[in-house]
């Protein structure tokens, strides 16, 4: 257990997954789970940088009380294909399509996926679900915001409604399928020796995820077909003109959009869990604990939804029950952070980029989480509902948690997915950036939620003006950084050094063999004895790895 | 750290076993879960149909009832028979897979399929029948307060509405099945089931059997509302 492995670092000779064939036809009908994790990676980037350019827009119109940039039709369009393309093709997807396609079943001693095939089915669905939102998006835009609320969604609409829905509705089969491969594989594909309570903890929450993708997915599905019916056939499921109820529209998509939000999530604490403990280089603290929260936040998850209609005419009773509900979610969550926070105290903590994307999400996912109390908070939600401070909410959540931990853990596996490290100085740079971009950009609205301003407006009172320029400066800066990774991770794939199997000195599994992993991962499918957080206190740590790999020597490891 | 290692892979090679797998044991199992969990997400879907069912008739009893009254309870009761049927014949082409029964295997599967065309004809007869009558929701919706039921035209509209959604659902999930059962007898053909590897028929056979439950719960909240 002492030695740690310092083979001489450089891009392995042998075949790896991506030296198995060059082709585009072996791409494009690979079944290796590392392989269509690349496919996702490529998509959801795509993704995330259109659905950026629309955010771009939004915060550029709104540097004018007046909305000068575009016209009030044209605004909706833009904060509703912003919001489709970001929670539906890229939140949603992007840490278990990329990193836990990639991860999972190297963390769990596996030679691929339980159902190879359909995985590479999940990415063609998602691909031809996007590419339906695209031509809906080309064709002149949707309006409805991304929730399709009825019966606006169904009758009044004048834009391409079905053509969107229908690529929410396709693209949700692929995160179904997708989550059902990753409940069998972890059922019945791990190594001799990987225990239950042996898991990775990443693979602890996208096992949780699986659950609530596989329960969600389809109630958003069969909303969705009905809302087309209504639409097409001109039937009144969701209109109150013909005997219909948009409330029933309400619940059925919140039962799956609600627990959605922890679809995004849970992998992102996943993915802290693991880089918590390698930059502390200790044992996670309380393992058991953070294991079982994230089940229990999948579970509490689906009792909540309630809490997105407390003014939409629910009953009262209703509201107080869902209220009352959605503060036990705290609980679970909660119990990450502390277990995090306890994990760093004594840690032998290091600065290298991916914990400091731990310390952003820590801090974000704090600000998010606490401010969702406010709101489950019936009385106070009254108040700021519809307003800024929602925006502002499910923004530290989402940008400030999920992007946050993705970012992290693609930094963190970069060198195990490419075979080479990130440049760790301009990684350093963009994670302060991007940091402080966020705040910038998301503070800022929390100030004009409690003030009153509306989501959803274009036009406001001109005392609003200076915190919305601050937040529209905020998004220039938080450009810049998303913009930097995407320029030193490509630079990287060339001149990065090489960086040997385990760079990090992790303890993990997916650590263990060569980077990039051979095509069955592992040359033999080892035995496991121990859990992935078997670092013994001060057990070293190879300190600046990318100095020491320019000079073309080992990792310097202190132990 | 060393890491021991399982000795070689794939020591016992079946031309069925997929290489991922250590086993054909394993490989069962993950399809057999596998199709288990997708059932679990099909019970989902059907379940945000029956939510809105369940709404609606709570909101409007008398529609539904009269709306229901209209529907063909003959021609309902034989399509539950013949899908039941149909679900036995499915499992006796299970059985003929276990047994390494090509010839039994091959039959049955045809006869699923045979069924499950009666089922899909009688099913296009009561669409007809109800377009001819001004019953298909929409803009051709026609109901007669006089002739039809002194109800909401709006309530039997929903009834109509669900019945066609449910039913039309149903049915797609029976072509997809039949889709399947086809590719089953194609492979049969061509000797691909062996009493070791019959993942596929087994699994298939789940899935025939949950579209029969589905319609098992259909029949009832659809055709029976108000008949006993």
């Amino acid at each position: 257990m002492t030695t740690i492995p310092i083979d001489e670092p450089r891009i392995e000779q042998h075949s790896n997954y991506l030296t198995n064939g060059y082709s585009v036809k072996s791409w494009l009908l690979t079944t290796d789970h590392k392989r269509i994790a690349l496919l996702y990676l490529i998509t959801i980037t795509l993704f995330f940088f259109l659905g950026g350019a629309f955010a771009v827009l939004i915060r550029l119109d709104l540097m004018t009380p007046a909305g000068d940039l575009m016209r009030d039709e044209t605004y909706n369009k833009m904060f509703t294909m912003h919001g489709i393309i970001m929670v539906f093709f890229f939140l949603i997807p992007a840490v278990p399509a990329v990193l836990g396609n990639f991860l999972i079943p190297l963390m769990i001693g596996a030679r691929d996926l339980a159902f190879p095939r359909i995985n590479l089915l999940s990415w063609y669905v998602f691909v031809i679900g996007g590419l339906f939102t695209l031509a809906s998006v080309a064709s002149g835009g949707v309006d409805t915001g991304w929730t399709f609320y009825t019966p606006y969604s169904s009758t009044y609409a004048n834009t391409h409604v079905v053509l969107a829905a229908l690529g929410v509705f396709i693209t949700g089969f692929s995160s179904i399928l997708t989550g059902l491969n990753f409940i069998v594989t972890v059922h019945t594909m791990r190594a001799p020796g990987m225990t239950w309570f042996r898991l990775p903890l990443f693979v602890w929450a996208n096992y949780a995820t699986s659950l609530i993708m596989i329960l969600g997915t389809p109630v958003l599905a069969v909303t969705i077909v009905l809302v087309a019916i209504e639409r097409i056939f001109g039937v009144g499921i969701f209109d109150p003109k013909l005997g219909g109820d948009p409330l029933l529209f309400q619940h059925l998509f919140w039962f799956y959009s609600h627990p959605a939000v922890y679809i995004m999530i849970l992998p992102s604490m996943g993915v802290i869990s693991e880089l918590v403990t390698c930059f502390s280089r200790k044992r996670i603290f309380g393992y058991g604990f953070v294991a079982v929260s994230s089940l229990l936040i999948a579970v509490y998850g689906f009792l909540v939804w309630g809490h997105h209609m407390f003014v939409s005419g629910q009953s009262v009773y209703a509201g107080m029950i869902f209220s009352f509900l959605s503060f036990f979610v705290a609980i679970p969550s909660a119990i990450k952070v502390f277990n995090w926070t306890a994990t760093l105290y004594k840690g032998s903590i290091s600065y290298q980029t991916p914990m400091l994307y731990v310390f952003g999400f820590i801090g974000l996912f704090a600000i998010g989480g606490l401010t969702g109390l406010f709101l489950a908070t019936l009385a106070v939600d009254v108040h700021v509902h519809d307003t800024y401070f929602i925006v502002a909410h499910f923004h530290y959540i989402m940008v400030g948690g999920v992007v946050m931990g993705y970012l992290g853990g693609i930094h963190f596996w970069w060198p195990k997915i490419t075979g080479r490290m990130y440049p760790e100085g301009w990684a350093k740079l963009a994670a302060l950036i991007i940091f402080v971009g966020f705040n910038l950009t998301f503070f800022p609205q929390f100030l004009l939620g409690y003030l009153g301003m509306p989501r959803r407006y274009h036009v406001y009172p001109e005392e609003f003006q200076i915190l919305n320029v601050m937040s529209s400066a905020g998004a220039s800066i938080l450009g810049v950084g998303y913009l930097l990774p995407l320029v030193y991770l490509f630079w990287s794939l060339r001149w990065g050094p090489a960086a040997g199997p385990n760079p990090w000195a992790a303890a993990g599994l997916e650590w263990q063999t060569s980077s990039p992993p051979p095509t069955e991962n592992f040359e033999k499918i080892p035995i496991v004895t121990q859990e992935a957080y078997a670092y013994s206190e001060g057990s070293g740590f190879p300190v600046s790895p990318e100095a020491d790999y320019k000079e073309g020597g080992s990792p310097v490891v202190h132990s | 750290m060393s890491i021991p290692s399982t000795a070689e892979h794939h020591t016992t090679t079946h031309p069925a076993l997929a290489h991922h797998f250590n086993d054909l044991a394993q490989q069962r199992e993950a399809g057999t879960l596998g199709m288990w969990t997708f059932l679990v997400t099909e019970v989902m879907f059907f379940g945000g149909a029956f939510t809105g069912y369940a709404y609606y008739r709570w909101k409007f009893p008398e529609a539904f009832q009269a709306a229901s009254h209209h529907l063909d309870i003959v021609l309902g009761t034989i399509n539950t028979v013949v899908l039941i049927c149909s679900s036995l014949t499915m499992v006796l082409a299970v059985q003929g897979a276990q047994r390494g029964d090509r010839k039994r295997l091959v039959r049955f599967l045809l006869l699923t399929i045979l069924l499950a065309l009666v089922f899909l004809g009688i099913k296009a007869f009561e669409y007809h029948h109800k377009w001819v009558e001004g019953h298909v929701p929409g803009r051709y919706f026609r109901w007669d307060p006089q002739h039809d039921g002194a109800v909401s035209p709006g309530g039997a509209q929903l009834f109509y509405s669900f019945y066609f959604t449910m039913t039309g659902i149903h049915a797609a999930h029976m072509i997809i099945g039949i889709g399947v059962i086809g590719v089953l007898v194609w492979m049969a053909l061509r000797g691909r089931f062996t009493p070791e590897s019959y993942g596929a028929v087994e699994n298939t056979g789940l899935y025939w059997h949950f579209v029969d439950i589905v319609w098992i719960f259909l029949f009832p909240l659809l055709y029976l509302i108000g008949r006993h």
